[in-house]
C-alpha cells in the first residue's frame, strides 16, 4: 500500500463527515497496525475484492454514532439497531467513495457490523494494515485500511 | 394539492431509508414501499407499483443495478434514482445507460437529495 492509498481514504472520510454533519473530522497521523487491538464499541467492516484485495473498517463509540444519527434523523430516540446500521453505512460510504480513485474494479462487500469491544478485528495476516486516527467533535474513532 | 407521487425507497441501511423519507417529506409523496435487499425490492415493486424509486446498489441478495433492469422490464415508465456510495463515473454512467433517470452519490445532504428528486419529478 502506498501513501496515496491512505490519502484516498482520508479524503473520503473527511468528505463523509463534512457532508453529513457539516463539521470537519480531523485526521491524525496514520500508523502501521501492530498486534494491539483497535476496536471501540461499534465497528463496520467492508471486504474489498477485485483490483485490490483486503478489508477496511471504521470503529467508533456509541456516543459519536448517536450524535451523527441525531444529525441525520433529527430525533433523540436513536436505537441500538440504528447505531449498528449507521456504522455499517459509514464504512460502506467511505469505501464506496474511493472508487473515484480506484475505478469500478474496486469491489466492496455489504457491511458486517461488530457490536461491543471484540478482542480485535480479524484482518488478512499477510497484508500490512494502517490505522488512521479520527476526531470528530470530541469523539475519537479509527479507520483501519488493509489493502494488498 | 394534486395526486401524491408514489415513492418506493430501497436501501439496506435503515438510517438511509429514514433519512430519504424525512428529507422528501415536503414533496407531495406517499411512500408505498421500502426494501432492504434486492430480492425484496423486486417483490415490493411488483406489488406496490411505485412511480419513483430511490435505489441503492450495494445490497444483499441482488445488487441494485440488476434490480434496476428488472424493474424496467416490469414497468418501463418507472423513474429510478440511483443513490449509492459507489460514486465513480463509470458506475454513474452504467446506471444511466441501464435506464436510471438520476444518479446521486452518497453521502448526500438534504438539499442535494431534494434537488435530484425535483429534477426527476419534472422529467417526462
Amino acid at each position: 500500500m502506498k501513501e496515496t492509498d491512505l490519502h484516498f481514504f482520508i479524503d473520503s472520510t473527511v468528505n463523509y463527515f463534512e457532508e453529513v454533519t457539516n463539521e470537519k473530522a480531523a485526521t491524525g497521523i496514520p500508523y502501521i497496525k501492530d498486534e494491539s487491538p483497535v476496536v471501540l464499541e461499534y465497528t463496520g467492516i467492508i471486504g474489498i475484492s477485485g483490483k485490490r484485495k483486503g478489508s477496511v473498517y471504521i470503529t467508533a463509540t456509541q456516543a459519536m454514532l448517536h450524535e451523527i444519527a441525531h444529525i441525520i434523523l433529527g430525533i433523540e430516540e436513536v436505537g441500538r439497531d440504528d447505531i449498528k446500521d449507521l456504522v455499517g453505512e459509514i464504512a460502506n460510504t467511505i469505501s464506496g467513495n474511493v472508487r473515484q480513485a480506484y475505478g469500478s474494479d474496486f469491489m466492496i462487500s455489504v457491511p458486517v457490523v461488530v457490536e461491543g469491544k471484540a478482542k480485535d478485528i480479524k484482518l488478512p495476516e499477510n497484508i500490512q494494515s494502517f490505522v488512521i486516527p479520527l476526531t470528530w467533535r470530541e469523539h475519537k474513532s479509527f479507520l483501519v485500511v488493509c489493502l494488498e | 394539492m394534486g395526486k401524491k407521487v408514489r415513492l418506493m425507497i430501497v436501501d439496506d441501511s435503515v438510517i438511509i431509508r429514514q433519512a430519504i423519507h424525512k428529507y422528501l417529506k415536503d414533496f407531495n409523496i406517499e411512500v408505498v414501499g421500502t426494501a432492504e435487499d434486492g430480492k425484496a425490492a423486486i417483490e415490493v415493486f411488483k406489488e406496490m407499483k411505485p412511480e419513483i424509486v430511490t435505489l441503492d446498489i450495494t445490497m444483499p441478495e441482488i445488487d441494485g443495478l440488476t434490480v434496476l433492469e428488472e424493474m424496467l422490464k416490469i414497468d418501463k415508465s418507472v423513474k429510478v434514482m440511483v443513490v449509492t456510495a459507489l460514486s465513480d463515473k463509470a458506475t454513474g454512467l452504467k446506471a444511466i445507460k441501464l435506464g436510471a433517470k438520476s444518479f446521486l452519490p452518497k453521502p448526500f445532504t438534504p438539499e442535494k437529495l431534494k434537488e435530484s428528486f425535483e429534477r426527476i419529478i419534472r422529467q417526462e
